[in-house]
């Protein structure tokens, strides 16, 4: 290894590639990543990429990004990178401002001609000078040095050229004291089938490994300290496929047959792309012809005895909601997977938010209450579609799992569990008993109120279910007034009891007996944490909470809220939750903080907001 | 007529709920000819699920003594279509009328027919909404007289058949309310098909648009006004069988044999199985004026499922890949161990 000078040594680092969408900004981030949770860091990353598949080349509307936090107590991916990678003016102009000051600007400066400057809309031929970036810029021949390690490899200049973003990882590498062992297998499997572009891709790896070694006088490099993580098989997911794998084992401890119906939409769409592929596992993932009957497939593999799922985003939950409104009325189990994206309408397809709750909660017509839940990372995708799964089936309910852009694309370093880590799921078959004396599909079990599951094809159970109203003892259409009173709650009384259920809310962070408390829930777990931790760190007392189940509410929050003077609401909307909670808990005094950017929290905006309202 | 087996009666696919259509209403024709259809084809009421949307025609899982889903308005083929790959073992029923199979249901129809996933679906045409009292559906004719469209409707309709051949469809047969022979025949024949099968059935709707079809099914002229196609038998309708169809140039046409030189030596044989479904087409168009309206099974071609080739892949790829469970497949990727 090459001898290192000026090495510091960091508890965690963030690093931001940006280029054109063409550039492969996403797969040397994705490596990058790999290669980190490989010798032991913790990860997390924020996969930032344009709605256009590709915006003209070099301009503004087509940069691409990706930030990646690696190291020690790592719970984002961080507010501001330490060292920015720019392949072109475009991607310096639009990322200049995620970088902390005094952090590393890498730039190709072979993409910086005129021409280039023109298309990014630079008013000057001094870009650096422009942005009044006053932070050390390294200058690299990327594109040259590209062309020159792979003169001798015979591929067109075209293919040439897409290897650059490996010359630009090989650099990190170096910068960062990564081996490139790992980068070279992740490149191999990638190209495994292509062993001409894999070759050139080790060699330009390998180039700019050496070029960074060659220029170390003028940057400093980092050596990012490791975590001693729990023992185990790990891997590296991101939130949408470790809510595929959730359901899947869910399918597994159930011993119901998984079907999807789906509709390609961004940012759910690798959830679908995943299920398709694990037909090598049994699932039953069907591309639909529409959002609708994405979710009437569901209902239908459901009402034929399998755990059914259907994932989409906001705009396609809306199309759903009639379809969710008879689930619930048939008393069928049923996944629906919402990764929230920014609204409405097609808003903002690529960026993350959290303004579908009340959508999931109440976008429905009539009395139709379903189970609500949300993953708080990457990896608790996996746990809460399998909780989802878990309730939908026992309780014989809709629930909707609101996952987001950020974490269903971002991704973390994962310990594969044992499957024996994961509760058998109960479905809730007609006892014998019942089955063989005059069985109704409205009878239930009495402690949940949970109607009992005739899987059809059984003898002796043909029963019908539908959407109209019924009678509750003896399951036969009815109009009755009172009747209906009754059904309507009963089905809300038995969502309410699936608060029985669940895990009670605890104090995920900070001096539990504090004056405040932070409460956040869903995908921005990461930086509600870092911020409670940073508070705390500086002298400032605060206790943190997160929410994954929404709807029942786990049963102590209303204790648990009332021991704070004031509780703090953070969410990416205009304050959905804290209405939710307000509504629930009028005698709390919840404040709030919201950001509606399609963006992710800083854990500065956080720690501000808590200072701000602390100081009124 | 094929008989009844010994297994199973009509009966024994006849709920108790006591069936509550108006009096008259050619759906009661149809919901007896089912029962009679589903004993004759033996599989038992538990094998057997009936999935419906909204509309009048919709109620009749209630009425029937197998699993049945009664949904939302348009959706029961893509509903169907879960459960079917889901449960391929049940023989699915999919019931719809006009306005809830081709209106609001029409993208499902389309691609439930495309897809070729197995369930039989019967159209129940009366070319009218019914439940909601009488507006125009998109079967009704150009300039017909309802509640929402007072001065007659500015649209020409579907017509089903045409569709089911654009949706590239295997299986199409039509029957009327009242021929309940034909009906029989017509829905055994759908379900023993493999793949999507779709039965359009005249209905007669007595309260909002009594006699719609009487100029076809009136029994004064029925006979000439319809042919009842049979496969691998001369195209001959008439009262005394006395007419035929002949192909003439690129079209079809209506001789009587032993006029202007036609022989029943010229009359066509039906095809049904033939791949090709030019003809099929030309003779699902008949629309009962120059040509007789054709009823029977008018095409029923073998072609790959979507439900049989899901599960085959499935079968494939597990056993090419040898995972036995979530674990062992993600192990099989790119994983570290920490010690």
């Amino acid at each position: 290894m090459n001898e290192k000078a000026n090495v510091k040594v960091l508890d965690k680092v963030v690093v931001r590639f940006s280029g054109d969408s063409g550039d492969g900004m996403q797969l040397a981030g994705n490596i990058f990543t790999n290669v980190s949770a490989g010798v032991g860091n913790q990860v997390s990353t924020f996969p930032d990429y344009p709605a256009e598949i590709r915006a003209p080349q070099g301009s503004l509307g087509g940069v691409s990004g990706f930030q990646v936090s690696a190291g020690k107590n790592v719970h984002t991916p961080g507010d501001s990178a330490d060292v920015l990678v720019a392949m072109n003016p475009a991607a310096l102009k639009q990322n200049v401002k995620f970088l902390r000051k005094g952090g590393v600007i890498i730039v190709d400066i072979d993409s910086f001609k005129e021409a280039d400057l023109k298309k990014a809309l630079y008013k000057t031929m001094n870009p650096f000078e422009e942005l009044g970036i006053t932070d050390t810029v390294v200058e690299v021949p990327v594109t040259s040095m590209t062309k020159a390690a792979l003169a001798e490899s015979g591929l067109d200049n075209k293919a040439v050229l897409k290897c650059r973003n490996i010359f630009t990882l090989g650099l990190i590498c170096w910068l960062f004291d990564r081996p490139l062992e790992g980068a070279l297998r992740h490149l191999h499997g990638k190209f495994a089938k292509k062993p001409a572009i894999y070759e050139a891709n080790a060699k330009v790896l390998e180039a700019g490994y050496n070029y960074g070694a060659n220029i170390h006088a003028s940057v400093p490099t980092y050596r990012i300290d490791t975590e001693d993580p729990r023992p185990g098989v790990y891997t590296d997911i991101n939130g949408n496929t470790a809510t595929a794998w959730g359901l899947i084992m869910a399918s597994e401890k159930s011993g119901r047959p998984l079907f999807l119906g789906s509709y390609p939409i961004t940012p759910a769409t690798d959830i679908l792309h995943e299920l398709a592929k694990r037909k090598d596992l049994g699932v039953k993932a069907c591309q639909m012809e529409d959002e609708i009957a994405g979710v009437c497939s569901a209902i239908g593999a459901s009402f034929a005895g399998s755990l059914a799922a259907t994932s989409t985003s906001g705009p396609g939950l809306a199309l759903k909601s009639e379809g969710i409104g008879l689930a619930v009325m048939a008393e069928l189990p049923l996944v629906v997977i919402d990764v929230q994206r920014g609204g409405p309408s097609t808003g903002l397809p690529t960026k993350t938010e959290q303004t579908d709750l009340m959508q999931a909660l109440y976008g429905r017509n009539g009395e139709s209450p379903v189970a609500v839940v949300a993953p708080c990372s990457p990896t608790d995708c996996f746990t809460m579609a399998f909780e989802a799964s878990r309730i939908a089936i026992e309780h014989m309910t809709p629930v909707i799992l609101l996952s987001d852009a950020f974490i269903g694309n971002g991704s973390s370093a994962w310990r594969i569990p044992e499957a024996s880590e994961y509760p058998e799921i109960k479905p809730r078959f007609v006892p014998e008993n019942l089955a063989n004396s005059n069985w109704q599909p409205v009878m239930r079990d009495e402690q949940t109120k949970a109607r009992y599951w005739a899987v059809p094809g059984t003898p002796g159970l043909a029963h019908r279910l539908g959407g109209l109203e019924r009678d509750a003892a003896s399951g036969a259409l009815s109009n009755d007034p009172v009747n209906h009173e009754k059904m309507v709650l009963l089905r809300k009384e038995k969502v309410a009891r699936i608060a029985d259920d669940i895990p009670a809310l605890e104090i995920a962070c900070g001096c539990a007996d504090a004056d405040t408390l932070l409460v956040g829930w869903g995908g921005t777990y990461g930086h509600l944490y870092t911020a409670a931790q940073q508070l705390n760190d500086e002298g400032k007392p605060v206790a943190f909470a997160h929410f994954r189940y929404i709807n029942p509410l786990p049963a102590n929050t209303g204790d648990l809220l009332r021991r704070y003077k004031r509780v703090i609401v953070a969410e990416l909307n205009t304050g959905q939750f804290a209405d939710y909670l307000q509504a629930k808990f009028p005698d709390v005094d919840i404040r709030r903080i919201n950001k509606i950017q399609g963006q992710p929290f800083l854990v500065q905006e956080i720690v501000e907001g808590v200072n701000k309202i602390n100081e009124e | 007529m094929e008989h009844i087996t010994d297994t199973f009666t009509p009966a024994d696919y006849k709920s108790d709920q006591s069936v509550r259509w108006c009096p008259g209403c050619g759906d009661h024709a149809i919901l007896n000819t089912l029962h009679k259809a589903m004993a004759t084809l033996g599989v038992p009421p538990h094998m057997t699920a009936v999935i419906s949307g909204i509309g009048c025609s919709s109620r009749l899982p209630y009425y029937m003594n197998t699993y049945g889903f009664h949904t939302i308005h348009g959706r029961a083929a893509a509903i169907a279509t879960g459960f079917k790959v889901a449960n391929p073992e049940m023989t699915v029923w999919q019931i719809s009328g006009d306005g809830d199979g081709l209106a609001i249901g029409g993208n499902h129809f389309i691609h439930a027919v495309r897809r070729n996933i197995d369930i039989n679906i019967i159209l129940f045409n009366n070319k009218i909404y019914g439940l909601t009292k009488g507006q125009y559906s998109p079967t009704s004719d150009r300039g017909f007289v309802s509640k929402s469209s007072p001065y007659g409707t500015t649209e020409d309709p579907f017509i089903p058949a045409e569709l089911v051949f654009g949706a590239r469809g295997n299986f199409f047969g039509r029957s009327i309310d009242v021929e309940l022979a034909t009906s029989q025949e017509v829905l055994v024949a759908a379900a023993r098909h493999k793949g999507a099968s779709v039965t359009e059935i005249l209905q007669n709707c007595v309260i909002f648009n009594n006699g719609i079809h009487n100029a076809i099914t009136d029994r004064e002229f029925r006979a000439d006004r319809t042919i009842h196609l049979r496969h691998g038998e001369k195209m001959v309708f008439g009262k005394n069988s006395e007419k035929g169809l002949v192909q003439d140039g690129f079209l079809l046409k209506a001789v009587e044999i032993g006029k202007d030189g036609y022989t029943i030596d010229d009359v066509l044989v039906h095809d049904a199985h033939c791949q090709s479904n030019f003809l099929h087409q030309q003779l699902a168009m008949m629309d009962g004026k120059e040509l007789p309206l054709a009823i029977g099974v008018i095409r029923d071609v073998e072609a790959p499922t979507y439900n049989d080739e899901v599960s085959a892949q499935v079968e494939s790829v597990r056993a090419r890949k040898g995972f036995d469970s979530l674990r062992s497949m993600i192990l099989a990727g790119e994983t570290w161990e920490v010690k």
